[in-house]
């Protein structure tokens, strides 16, 4: 358990920068996950932590303690990397064992077998224990991974992408299965993803990495009603945000040729709103517009529709009976819409 | 292998098993004619045409580890009678074995070059291929200044025949005192092979994820335990193919051997030859050293032969 600190941690291999004045603070026992695209420097922060890079510039705590200097076995941290974490010539058991068989932290034999007993159990790996790692299936290598990594009780544990070379059965799976995993060690976790959808489901708090810079940290419910930007607001939620440039005329959101009522916000400055396709209705009054394309997914319909120029998707019930080329009137919910500085993209609620 | 097929693949099929053969043909020839000879009698080892059929006999190899001299008259029936089989062999041939004073048979030159042989060649393997694998570990893993022109200079010491530099090389040897001896040869040997060696396992190294390594850095090992623990091992099948290579150049290296040596630490490649000019060349003796020494390096690459077929393919099939 532990509480780790990231303050002001440059990172530049070359002339590339992959990390720019990052600060994170993650609490003791959180499950935080860094969101990113790739080459956002989301497995630079880790290896960062881990100590397997030196920051450039900025330091490294955990627990209070300045580790900035340490190096990776020193720190205490188990590490679940995007891929070849296996040792490929050793079998499951004695990948389990590796870890608890370092010199730096020596564990009795009756201690290992013991601990490598439990991991298997917990992660239903048992079967395996005697093959070759080269012998496994994506998601049985997976589990090991993590299984090497929980088979000892470090300070924090590092995960680098390891669901994201699964199908999306298994990731699912193992998604419930590591958050359920957390709760009950009650451990630090920092998790990697690209996938939005794995970082809301399963962070505590999440951060939205751009390209080095950590844009905006907060709980998956912040992150999502709240965007500091359009990039985080773009970022997470599937489909997207709506986002459409205007400005406020009289009590009215214009945007192109849709005009909708909003209060409250200054006139004639330019800005983008943002809405989330659950807060656009179909149906009554409204803006006119036509329905171009229609998904079922099941609980639900994503309808793609065309105002003048714009392309908006609205999430609608399944027993709202739309077909492609229908006219219908677009309305949405004033208390829900964003407004982001056009010129900075930053939103106003965060000083935009 | 890919069934074969069509009409055009069956051709192609054939044509390429007679080229393989053909090639085969050429290559097991001469090693071929070797072995015949060496277990030839003397007097028909060089008839024309050349003896194909013939009863094999044993009596090259004793003459090659004995030291021999030319009979004036064949001997009494007594001390023929009394001879041991091998040495009878060789009074067949109108010759007999030198003794010493107290009996003892006085062994020829050869045991000791072929031990020579063993003893520079495995040495100067196991240095050029240590030195080699971790200065490719050091070149692959870690950000050296100006790397590639310090690989291109280590390629470089390659280029130069080394024949060229062979005087120089003398005249230094001799300066130092190292003409003549294990050493001497050792360390000529590591250093043709060490440029090569470190690009081969550069190769290899390169081809190792360095994933793993962090993994077991993070999991508490020093980097000299992720090396010995995970590296070497998985480096295995490129340390055999670089083995051999440096074996087999050690081994058949015949110029710097011949010139740098001559009685204490002399290797076999310039001694079998040196025999064809005492007396009356026996070509079956000559076949016999020749045989011999084709076996270890037969023997090693045959050992290492999984290893092999995986490392020629320089890491593409790897897994
Ligand atoms: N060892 C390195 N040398 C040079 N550049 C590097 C190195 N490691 C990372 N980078 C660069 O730093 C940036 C961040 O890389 P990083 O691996 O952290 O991205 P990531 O967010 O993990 O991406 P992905 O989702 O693809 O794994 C990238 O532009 C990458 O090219
Ligand atoms: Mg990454």
């Amino acid at each position: 358990m532990a509480h780790i600190e990231l303050r002001g941690v440059t990172k530049t291999f070359g002339a590339a920068r992959a990390l720019s004045d990052l600060s994170l603070d993650i609490a003791d026992g959180q499950f935080f996950v860094l969101l990113g695209e790739t080459g956002a420097g989301k497995t630079t922060t880790l290896r960062l932590i881990a100590g397997l890079e030196k920051p450039t510039e900025g330091r490294v705590f955990i627990d209070g303690q300045d580790v900035t200097g340490w190096g990776a076995a020193e720190r205490d941290v188990a590490l679940v990397l995007q891929q070849y974490s296996l040792y490929p010539r050793y079998t499951v058991r004695q990948n389990l064992e590796f870890p608890l068989k370092s010199p730096i932290r020596p564990s009795s034999p009756a201690e290992i077998a013991a601990r490598v007993a439990r991991v298997a159990k917990t992660l239903r790996i048992e079967h395996l224990l005697d093959r070759k790692t080269d012998r496994l299936s994506g998601g049985e290598m997976q589990r090991v991974s993590i299984g090497r990594a929980i088979v000892r009780t470090p300070k924090v544990f590092l995960m680098d992408e390891p669901l994201s070379a699964l199908d999306a059965k298994l990731r699912e799976a193992l998604r419930a299965e590591l958050k359920d995993l957390q709760m009950n060690l009650g451990e630090t976790f920092l998790f990697v993803t690209h996938d939005q959808v794995e970082a809301m489901s399963m962070g505590d708090r999440i951060g939205v990495l751009n390209k080095g810079v950590l844009v905006q940290v907060g709980t998956p419910h912040e992150i999502y009603t709240n965007p500091i930007n359009t990039f985080v607001a773009r970022a997470v939620g599937s489909p997207a945000m709506n986002l459409m440039p205007g400005a406020v005329e009289r009590g009215q959101a214009v945007a192109g040729s849709l005009r909708l009522p909003l209060e409250g916000a200054e006139s004639g400055r330019p800005l983008i709103f943002g809405i989330r396709p659950e807060d656009l209705e179909l149906g009554g009054e409204g803006a006119p517009a036509r329905v171009v394309d229609v998904e079922n997914h099941g609980v639900e319909k994503i309808v793609t529709l065309q105002v003048g120029a714009q392309a908006l998707r609205a999430t609608v019930p399944v027993t709202l009976r739309v077909v492609a080329g229908d006219a219908v009137g677009l309305g949405w919910n004033p208390g829900k819409v964003v407004l982001f500085d056009q010129a900075t993209g930053r939103s106003l609620r965060h000083g935009g | 292998m890919a069934a074969v097929r069509t009409r055009g693949e069956v051709i192609r099929h054939r044509l390429s098993v007679t080229a393989v053969l053909v090639i085969l043909l050429i290559t097991l020839a001469p090693i071929f004619w070797i072995t015949a000879t060496a277990f030839k009698p003397r007097n028909l080892a060089t008839t024309m045409p050349p003896t194909v059929f013939f009863e094999p006999e044993i009596s090259p190899f004793v003459k090659l580890f004995t030291k021999r001299s030319q009979l004036r008259e064949p001997p009494t029936e007594e001390v023929y009678n009394a001879a041991p089989w091998w040495e009878k062999t060789v009074f067949d041939g109108g010759e007999k074995v030198v003794r010493s004073g107290r009996g003892e048979v006085q062994p020829s030159g050869y045991p000791s070059r072929f031990l020579n042989s063993l003893i520079v060649a495995i040495t100067s393997t196991v240095l050029a291929v240590s030195m080699g694998t971790i200065t490719a570990y050091g070149f692959s893993r870690f950000k050296v200044k100006g790397e590639d022109d310090w690989l291109f200079f280590i390629l470089s010491t390659r280029m130069l025949p080394p024949v060229v530099v062979a005087i120089p090389m003398f005249l230094m040897y001799r300066a130092v005192g190292l003409n003549d001896t294990h050493l001497g040869l050792i360390i000529l040997y590591t250093a043709f092979n060490l440029s090569f060696s470190v690009w081969l396992m550069k190769g290899f190294i390169d081809e190792i994820p360095k994933e793993y390594e962090d993994a077991a850095l993070v999991d508490g090992y020093t980097r000299m335990q992720a090396f010995f623990k995970i590296v070497l091992p998985e480096a295995a099948t490129g340390i055999a193919a670089t083995a051999v290579f440096c074996f087999i150049t050690a081994w058949n290296e015949y110029a710097f051997a011949l010139i740098m040596t001559n009685r204490r630490a002399q290797t076999a490649p310039p001694f079998i030859p040196s025999q064809v000019g005492s007396g009356l060349p026996d070509w079956t003796v000559i076949a016999a050293g020749t045989f011999l020494f084709l076996l270890p390096v037969a023997i090693f690459t045959f050992l290492l032969r999984n290893h092999l077929l995986r490392g020629m393919s320089f890491g593409a099939i790897r897994k």
